[in-house]
């Protein structure tokens, strides 16, 4: 990258907790954030079990005219920002005076989409679905309300790329900076995290029925995993040219050193080998980084049988086998889909920072295809200056990210 | 609906709905001030008293009711 390009603010709403210091504290205990829902259960789900996220008042914030416009994954996306915006030390006089922009993820509006419609089809009239509803049922919802509500006069986009959006936000942004083109980019993603987003996805059985152990149903890599947790929130991260955060006097807390990125061009749903093996390839070489530099792998596995399986074989092609250790957060989390390629990088930072890696919690044993990398079961307080992040997506969407400590 | 029973569930929907004292809703009261109402929000007052009252407040006629009593009188007038 010609620019370097930093991290300088961070904020999270999750399920493991919405602060910087409670989810530092929750990822070293082992937290898990998923719940049984009895709503989920009685209104017709195969799994009820999901991430346990706050809802997020924003009276005091927002005026409710503008409010108006935001659904919920709008409405995580905006509070994760003002936290990174208050923790990079950057106020409404600066975003009045700089170019800042912003690139998001975000990859469904189900819930707004069908309460407008569902209020057209009952009173046979578009106006009873709301000033709002325009607004709230495009996938860009959340750029265009931060960006109005934050006054950002910089690049304004969405990026959807299922799973890894938050990820591809991340990784399009510290290009955007690093070709000079965008001093500061706010980035990250969110998920809408009522059972509308994913009912259907709980329709193609994706989801683990250990209901009667939620907070033992999400362990990816683990031999006995049967699927993914459902979860939501928002994550944000400011990235920055490394000269201008410097002229501002901001705290760089960590450096994107390289994006790397690939399609399968394979199954709409089933994952291979050789598309991540490319992401992380490919990141590795952008980055110019000898893999025996990376000192922890945040994984994207999700829990799922053949998804866990192909991303450790592809870890093990690039790494060698049970090498550089490797933990995925979703045992803590639940799958934090749209919102998880910027959350992991936020946990991964808050773990390289505070000196210690995770524990993949509920892991017990491997299975005979995810042995081949070392999984730790348990946290463990060491210190690492580099961690790779994996996200993928459907659609066979790949995104690599390496940071490093400043 | 008698204008009693309308006005009372009027009131308490847009107090509700614009998260505004319902206490500040009288019948001379300007409505655009009041509920601080703009071009899109406007489209929400349209929308409860149709879904409410099965009553169309037409383009031609919506600059005639400023105050809420104008909006009582014409809700009283075309419900159906």
């Amino acid at each position: 990258m010609a620019n370097r390009v930093v991290i300088t603010g961070m904020g999270i709403w999750s399920c493991i907790g919405t602060s910087l210091d409670e989810v530092r504290d929750a990822l070293y205990q082992g937290k898990s954030g998923i719940i049984f829902s009895q709503e989920r259960k009685d209104a017709g789900f195969r799994s009820a079990l999901v991430g346990n996220v706050p809802k997020v008042d924003l009276k005091p914030y927002v005026p409710r005219n503008l409010r108006n416009f935001m659904p919920e994954e709008a409405m995580y996306g905006y509070i994760a920002t003002k936290q990174a915006l208050d923790n990079a030390g950057i106020d409404e006089d600066y975003l009045n005076t700089h170019e800042v922009g912003i690139i998001y993820g975000n990859d469904s509006v189900a819930e707004a989409t069908m309460q407008s419609l569902d209020k057209f089809r009952q009173a046979n009239s578009t106006v009873a679905c709301g000033s709002g509803a325009i607004f709230q049922s495009m996938n860009s919802n959340i750029t265009m309300n931060l960006a109005c509500l934050f006054k950002l006069r910089g690049i304004n986009l969405t990026a959807s790329a299922a799973c890894a959006s938050g990820s591809q936000s991340i990784g399009l942004a510290a290009l955007l900076i690093s070709q000079g083109l965008q001093d500061c980019v706010i980035c990250g993603g969110a998920e809408e995290n009522n059972m509308y987003g994913i009912a259907s996805f709980d329709g193609i059985q994706a989801f683990s029925i250990r209901e009667d152990e939620p907070e033992k149903a999400s362990r990816p890599f683990d031999a006995s995993r049967d699927g993914l947790v459902p979860s939501g929130g928002g994550a944000t991260v400011i990235l920055e040219s490394y000269e201008h955060a410097v002229k501002r006097g901001a705290n760089i807390i960590a450096e994107i050193v390289s994006w790397g990125f690939s399609g399968n061009g394979d199954h709409i749903s089933t994952p291979n080998v050789a598309g991540p093996a490319r992401s992380l390839e490919l990141c590795l070489r952008n980055g110019g980084i000898d893999p025996k530099q990376i000192g922890y792998i945040n994984a994207h596995a999700t829990s799922t049988v053949i998804g866990d399986r192909r991303e450790a074989q592809a870890i093990a092609q690039l790494f060698g086998e049970r090498t550089v250790p490797v933990t995925s957060t979703k045992s803590q989390t639940g799958h934090e889909m749209w919102m998880a390629g910027a959350s992991e990088i936020i946990y991964s930072t808050l773990m390289m920072k505070n000196g210690f890696i995770a524990g993949n919690i509920n892991f017990e044993k491997p299975d005979e295809e995810t042995a081949c990398i070392n999984v730790l079961p348990e946290t463990k307080e060491t210190h690492f200056d580099m961690f790779l992040s994996n996200s993928f997506g459907f659609g066979g969407t790949n995104s690599t990210i390496i940071v490093k400590n400043v | 609906m008698t204008r009693e029973e309308i006005i009372a569930e009027i009131n308490a929907e847009l107090a509700e709905e614009f998260e505004i004292d319902e206490a500040t809703i009288t019948p001379d009261a300007p409505i655009y001030q009041t509920l601080e109402l703009d071009s899109l929000s406007l489209v929400d007052l349209i929308g409860i008293v149709q879904t409410k009252y099965g009553v169309l407040i037409s383009k031609a006629e919506l600059p005639t009711i400023k105050t809420f009593a104008q909006l009582y009188d014409y809700i009283e007038q075309h419900q159906k």
